[in-house]
């Protein structure tokens, strides 16, 4: 009888404990205010710590919604006017040596993009984590001090590279500090640790992030954001195939 | 004594024509299979040391342990020095950079926009100096289809099978979008100066050939290269030599704690061809070993049959007093000599298949159309001077071997019961 009655109060309080959690449709939400915008203008720089060198390449980026994305390359020199477009699903990549508008599709997405951790994939992936993935909240933990709500995400969208995520999300500032990227067989393919969160107008954002491709060694790639400006006007023709050449 | 016999045994050819006929085509196929199977082993081993492995090949250790995947950002650096330090050092071989590259193959529109797009494996091999004979080497003015060799900078030979999927044609320029040494995009322009065609589907299904220099450019390798194959300018691979050699360098240049320092390996330490290069050496062992156990089980029951036939011949000259020993040399005798003209014309008519064989080929493109590995698709056979004796001694052993055995009969015949047997 005892047995039944420490049974039925342990179930009690884990049950009290689990009501603290919030929503995870609601953690999603939250994240989703902070990191993603109508549009935004950023210049990054990317280090990219390979296994003989480390090399850095700074570009500039518009963003318009999910769906439309041109970055120009600045530095290093080799790299300068090469520019990418990204139109709903498609890519394509010019360069001023060829002068040529090439394409990106197939297999060649998931290629790494300049030797980097991020393949083109990722670097296309921009929609609302509440529009891919459902989530739930499965405990707490801290990360470089910071309480986090640990969350695991499964994808409702086919065809998503990562079909599951993992993420430890700042409770107070509802930002991520650290994401697991899954195959659909449970192998871990991406981690990112994100960092010097500061609050930029409203929202509370990462200006560093790490990226490790977890099937390669190296130090993986830093991903900094030198400036950003969102919902900022963005003129129609930037995302053209003609501003590639310009 | 010995026309006698040669006559008796033209006379009586129930006597020879079985044994003779076994041994014969036993030595024709052995002389066959050896020449074939040397020259299979041999096309394929040469093959893959003109394409891939060199008699030796110097890579960096962390290139070394991903070969297969061309990791050029784990490419050797300063090869230039390196190289030079290379042929002085072992003269006796002819050294050549080589750097092989992966990228998508890129065809433009009239607007200069993607129109056809395709997997590409790529060679960068001296084409342009004029100081080495890589274009020989690989086979490759022998191997144009189409168009020409590339003579100036930025041109590129794509293979015939890849450039029909493309839709290109030589003078088309085509667009090689891949990764430079550092990791970051590269894209080059190339002008198609020809096409070729190796015959070997691995290679056909989507090759590039361009010059080192203009791959370097495109890939960011200056003073870089994958790796350095060094061949025997005999031509000839010397697995002795070359061990010595790698031994010597790698005491000299390398480093188990520097990932990138220079280590050279042998053909025979190659991870597809060791197994051959040790296996064509002991080719020729095994063959002649099952041969023999082979044809002398089969000659023994021939001899053992022969023996019975001739089982009252033998009889009746024991009786008329010819010793045992006597009928028994007179058989060895005699099928030494069945066994000498058996196997004479047995290598005389394998020889004939053989340099069929070697001059024509038979084309196994069909069977390795899916084949990733780098065959060539027409195997020859290769006669070498193991091939004239290699089916002959076995066959006159053989021959002596079976008839040794049943002729062991004939010690057992009793003297006292033979007349009794002759009047049954």
């Amino acid at each position: 009888m005892k047995r039944v009655a420490f049974i039925i109060l342990l179930a009690g309080c884990l049950n009290a404990l689990h009501a603290q959690y919030p929503e995870g449709k609601q953690l999603l939400d939250r994240i989703d205010k902070n990191m993603s915008s109508e549009n935004r203008v950023f210049t990054s720089t990317m280090v990219i710590n390979g296994r003989r060198a480390t090399h850095t390449i700074k570009m500039k980026t518009w963003t318009a919604g999910e769906k439309k994305s041109f970055t120009e390359y600045l530095y290093p020199v080799r790299e300068q006017g090469t520019k990418m477009l990204k139109l709903e699903n498609q890519l394509w990549i010019y360069s001023p040596s060829t002068d040529r508008i090439i394409q990106i599709a197939g297999h060649m997405l998931r290629q790494s993009v300049m030797g980097s951790d991020l393949s083109y994939e990722d670097l296309m992936e921009d929609s609302r984590l509440t529009d891919r993935y459902s989530a739930v909240v499965t405990g707490t933990e801290t990360i470089n001090g910071r309480d986090c709500w640990v969350i695991d995400l499964k994808a409702f969208v086919p065809e998503i590279t990562y079909q599951g995520m993992k993420l430890w999300v700042d409770r107070e500032r509802n930002i991520p500090l650290r994401e697991e990227m899954y195959a659909k067989s449970g192998t871990l393919l991406k981690r990112t640790e994100l960092s010097d969160v500061e609050k930029i107008g409203t929202r509370w954002y990462p200006r560093r992030i790490l990226f490790r491709d977890m099937l390669k060694d190296g130090k993986g790639t830093e991903f900094i954001i030198e400036e950003i400006e969102f919902n900022v006007p963005i003129p129609d023709y930037i995302f053209s195939k003609a501003s590639l050449k310009k | 004594m010995i026309k006698f016999l040669f006559r008796g045994l033209l006379r009586d050819r129930h006597r020879s024509l079985l044994p003779f006929l076994v041994t014969l085509i036993g030595v024709m196929l052995t002389v066959v299979f050896h020449a074939w199977m040397t020259g299979v082993i041999g096309n394929s081993i040469e093959f893959s040391a003109r394409f891939a492995s060199g008699h030796v090949k110097v890579m960096t250790r962390a290139y070394s342990e991903n070969a297969a995947q061309a990791p050029n950002d784990l490419a050797l650096i300063g090869t230039a020095t390196l190289t030079a330090g290379l042929s002085e050092r072992w003269p006796e071989m002819e050294f050549a950079e080589r750097i092989h590259f992966a990228g998508i193959i890129d065809a433009p529109d009239s607007l200069g926009e993607t129109r056809e797009q395709g997997p590409a494996m790529g060679f960068g091999i001296d084409l342009l100096s004029g100081n080495t004979a890589e274009a020989e080497r690989m086979n490759i003015p022998s191997s144009l289809r189409n168009g020409r060799m590339p003579e100036k900078k930025n041109e590129v030979l794509i293979s015939a099978l890849f450039a029909d999927k493309l839709n290109i044609v030589p003078g088309d320029v085509i667009t090689l979008v891949g990764s430079s040494m550092y990791g970051e995009l590269a894209m080059h322009n190339f002008t198609v100066s020809g096409t070729v065609d190796f015959g070997t589907t691995a290679l056909d299904r989507g090759t590039v050939i361009a010059d080192i220099g203009d791959v370097r450019d495109a890939l960011n390798m200056e003073d870089a290269a994958g790796e350095i194959l060094g061949f025997f300018r005999t031509g000839v691979y010397d697995e002795e030599r070359a061990s010595a050699i790698c031994d010597e360098f790698n005491r000299v240049y390398n480093s188990p704690e520097d990932e990138f320092s220079p280590l050279m390996t042998s053909l025979s330490q190659d991870k597809t061809m060791g197994f051959l290069v040790e296996y064509s050496g002991k080719l020729q062992g095994i063959l002649v070993a099952l041969f023999i156990m082979a044809m002398s089980l089969i000659l023994w029951n021939a001899g053992l049959l022969g023996g019975l036939r001739r089982y009252s011949e033998f009889g009746m000259r024991l009786a008329i007093g010819e010793s045992k020993g006597h009928v028994y040399r007179t058989m060895m005798m005699e099928s030494l000599l069945i066994g000498f003209f058996g196997s004479a014309a047995g290598v005389a008519f394998g020889m004939v298949i053989s340099l069929f064989l070697q001059n024509h080929g038979i084309d196994l493109g069909v069977m390795m159309k899916n084949a990733s590995v780098m065959m060539p698709s027409v195997f020859r056979a290769h006669i070498t001077p193991a091939t004239w004796y290699v089916g002959f001694i076995p066959g006159l052993l053989s021959s002596q071997i079976g008839s040794m055995l049943s002729g062991i009969g004939i010690y057992k015949r009793q003297t006292a019961q033979l007349f009794k047997e002759l009047e049954q």
